[in-house]
């Protein structure tokens, strides 16, 4: 069967550098900043402050999530806007979800209450399930499921057609684009919304991370140029509204940019695999690639060896310009991809690439029209990925 | 000889292997003899102390050789390499740890547990008040590095894609008490969409632990019913008082109806039609209308190419709480009509418990056997019949039936609802 085509037809995203492409487009351009103090010694992307009554107006769905969730019911609903879905239901009850989540949001003040009481306590065990029982509020439950981040999608905004949820970090957020995607080319599905949020403001996220001592510290740098230093995490909701061609065209919806191929791969991270596999999955772009009008958004973490293995496969693609945005945006794990994509459809729409934010020489400036652009994913431990994602018309 | 293809002209999609680990037992013999004999699995629990916890019992697998304060993903990937390697070795499918096609997993939530936390309290020396930070600069050391990948939300799924040889990203996935379906539900689209001739399918779950069975308790879903621990599970009566949480993994291998063919594969199976609806209503009720509950089904069905009329036997989701089995028998009342009080529709978890994450593929196994046994398993602790449920759900004995096709039924928190249309042999 012939292969359909996949639009993207709305774009939502929220982050540290505010709310919506255009603002992302704006700050882009800025040099890039970060909190280096709340959660010192750890740099940390923080979100603007969101006026959650835009997108989710009863108060009690907000007081029924935590941060993550009414960050991704944000963003979903944004993208849901820009498509001009929102409030439809005979387009929202056939609408597909994916949703890309982590979860596991803790109540940390009861963590460390128990903690610093364990010592004390006669009987370990009966302590904290007593402690547990009396201090966890019920309905954090509901923001521990990573399958909660869609659930309130469905709720607030009414999306009801299928409703999945991926787990595992970056490649959670690849394989669920590539998937919306593959549905819809198949004719599995007509009408999609796609993408993930990440609540990087925790300390029980923090603390995951620094078991693997993958955290940078310090003062913020380019992530092209942390000499290992690691992730500077962030907060990030990004979704997209992933329509077939003909679908989109019957209700008169507009592209921000077409989805040609979506991969993905899994590689243990010895030398030279990683670049091997971007190499492998490059293939099977290269053949409608137009080298002088596309560029490369990339998803790179700062995390070695993959920082370095894919500046490696970039030297061998040197002639398209580069933009990393976990630079400005930080990096948010599993929203990581589908933010790029977001941004890589609003540079399509506008036809120009936002200017290079790094000193380090990997980013220079792009001149001319940008038809096709390259959004690649790396991701701090595993989660490779390659899209391609062209203008329309 | 049966089409290739099904009446929508997609491949029909078979089943050539499945494995199952359940509180009773390792291995589709043993579970579908105990299953068939009545026998539960749940138990007072031994692994944690459960001292002023309301619930006291679970289904947990305490017999696959493990550490004693063994982790959730820990055991959870234990039990799936456990039932995977059981529907491998029964497909005869690639060689050992080539495993031809894509891993799709739902697995239990992830996260660093009480044990790790205590122990990084422990050596931050932290004495009056420990904080994060504290938790956060012994991590920095890197002498807890062994907790890193573990807690990783992929890191099951990487780990069992490893030892299996499946090929591509694996998928890890949650769609809460519905995952086990929607794992299968994406392989037979990969397949459909002839991106592979074969797909592993599992759901897992290891996830009983003291915080976990706080979190349920404090929602109200579980039984506390502890004395006996057997009969705590009610699946359909009146007295029904909530589910038991319990452990377990099924696994199955898909394969192209041609490909299975090709290399000459017994087929034990064919998941006709998936459906899915999610519910906007609320994140742990279903809709009063029942419609999320009947679009699904109808949606399976639809996507099988059957009328209702073809169904005769649900593997219904039958979690035993007062909410979920009135809304599912409302649902399926909606869609059969009449015949639904006539239809058999007997609950695994009155013996199993609710594996979470799991069920959805532990009871697709079930489903299979079945369908290979022409034999129903019952509905145990059924000595108190609800009469506004008014179903014929094989009380308390196994019996033989015949069976061609079976509607299995899961649903999840956050509005998930997803059904399976399993056939006995292709069409």
């Amino acid at each position: 069967m012939a292969e359909r085509e996949t639009w993207i037809t709305g774009i939502g995203i929220v982050s540290c550098l505010g709310e919506g492409p255009e603002a992302h487009w704006r700050a882009l351009s800025e040099p890039a900043s970060a909190d280096t103090t709340s959660f010192a010694p750890y740099v940390m992307h923080r979100i603007v402050p969101l006026d959650f009554d835009k997108q989710i107006p009863k108060k009690g769905d907000q007081r029924q999530m935590e941060a993550w969730q009414r960050i991704g019911t944000y963003a979903a609903g944004l993208a849901l806007d820009s498509a001009g879905v929102k409030g439809k239901p005979e387009l929202l009850s056939h609408m597909d979800m994916i949703v890309a989540a982590g979860g596991g949001e803790r109540d940390t003040q009861v963590d460390v209450g128990v903690l610093t009481g364990l010592p004390k306590a006669a009987k370990a065990e009966a302590f904290v399930n007593e402690r547990l029982m009396n201090d966890l509020r019920p309905t954090l439950f509901l923001a521990q499921l990573s399958n909660l981040l869609a659930g309130n999608i469905s709720i607030v905004h009414g999306v009801t057609g299928s409703s999945r949820t991926f787990m595992g970090e970056e490649s959670a957020g690849v394989d669920a684009m590539r998937i919306a995607h593959a549905r819809i080319a198949a004719g599995q599905s007509d009408l999609a919304l796609v993408g993930s949020a990440y609540n990087a403001e925790r300390w029980e996220v923090i603390l995951q991370f620094s078991l693997g001592r993958t955290l940078a510290k310090g003062e913020p740098r380019s992530v092209w140029d942390r000499a290992g230093g690691g992730m500077e995490i962030g907060t990030i909701g990004a979704f997209l509204v992933l329509e077939e061609k003909a679908h989109a065209l019957a209700r008169g919806a507009k592209p921000f940019a077409r989805i040609a191929v979506i991969a993905s791969d899994h590689v243990r991270r010895t030398a030279g695999a990683v670049t091997a596999a971007l190499e492998r999955m490059w293939a099977t772009i290269a053949p409608r690639l137009a080298p002088e009008s596309a560029a490369i958004i990339s998803g790179v973490t700062g995390v070695e060896p993959g920082t370095s293995e894919e500046k490696e496969f970039l030297r061998h693609h040197s002639g398209l310009a580069v933009r990393a945005t976990g630079t400005h945006l930080g990096h948010g794990l599993e929203p990581q991809f589908p933010a790029n994509i977001v941004l890589a459809a609003q540079a399509l729409r506008t036809g120009t690439l936002f200017p290079p934010g790094d000193t380090s020489g990997m980013e220079r400036p792009m001149d001319g029209v940008l038809s096709q652009v390259v959004v690649t994913s790396v991701g701090h431990w595993r989660g490779e990925g390659l899209a391609l994602i062209e203008a329309v018309g | 000889m049966a089409a290739y293809t099904d009446q929508s002209g997609r491949p029909v999609v078979v089943v050539t292997g499945y494995g199952v680990v359940t509180s009773l037992g390792a291995g589709r013999e043993d579970n579908w003899a105990k299953l068939t004999a009545g026998q539960s699995g749940i138990h007072a629990i031994t692994r944690f102390s459960t001292e002023g916890l309301k619930t006291r019992i679970a289904g947990t697998v305490d017999f696959i050789a493990v550490e004693p304060r063994v982790n959730a993903p820990e055991l959870s990937q234990r039990l799936a390499e456990t039932a995977a390697e059981e529907a491998i070795a029964q497909s005869g499918i690639g060689t050992v740890g080539d495993f031809p096609g894509p891993l799709f997993i739902a697995v239990a939530p992830v996260e660093i547990e009480w044990q790790q936390r205590q122990e990084l309290a422990v050596a931050s020396g932290a004495i009056d008040a420990v904080s994060y930070a504290d938790l956060a600069r012994v991590a920095e050391t890197g002498q807890f590095n062994r907790y890193y990948e573990r807690f990783l939300f992929g890191s099951v799924a990487d780990r069992v894609a490893e030892k299996f040889g499946t090929k591509g990203s694996p998928v890890s996935l949650s769609t809460a008490c519905a995952s086990g379906a929607t794992a299968i539900q994406l392989g037979v689209e990969a397949i459909r969409r002839g991106e592979a001739d074969a797909a592993l399918c599992i759901g897992t779950d290891g996830s009983v632990n003291a915080e976990s069975l706080v979190r349920f308790s404090l929602l109200s879903a579980l039984s506390t019913s502890n004395d006996p621990p057997q009969a705590a599970a009610k699946p359909f009566s009146k007295n029904r008082d909530g589910f038991v949480m319990a452990e377990g993994a099924g696994a199955v291998v898909l394969e192209s109806l041609e490909s299975a063919k090709a290399r000459g594969a017994k087929i034990l199976g064919v998941i006709e039609g998936c459906g899915e609806m999610a519910d906007s209503f609320h994140r742990t009720r279903s809709s009063p209308d029942g419609k999320p509950i009947v679009g699904c089904i109808r949606n399976a069905l639809a996507d099988a190419g059957l009328t209702p009329d073809a169904i005769d036997y649900i593997n219904p989701h039958g979690t035993g709480t007062p909410e979920n089995d009135k809304m599912e028998c409302l649902g399926v009342l909606g869609v059969f009509g009449e015949r639904a009080k006539s239809i058999p529709m007997s609950s695994n978890k009155s013996m199993i418990g609710h594996s979470l994450s799991a069920a959805g593929a532990v009871e697709t196994v079930f489903s299979l056997l079945t369908l290979d046994h022409q034999r129903l398993p019952p509905t145990i602790n059924y000595l108190v019949p609800d009469p506004s449920l008014p179903f014929d759900v094989v009380p308390n004995t196994a019996r033989d039936a015949r069976v061609t096709h079976v509607l299995s039924n899961s649903f999840g928190f956050g509005g998930q609802n997803v059904s399976l249309v399993i056939g006995g042999e292709p069409r």
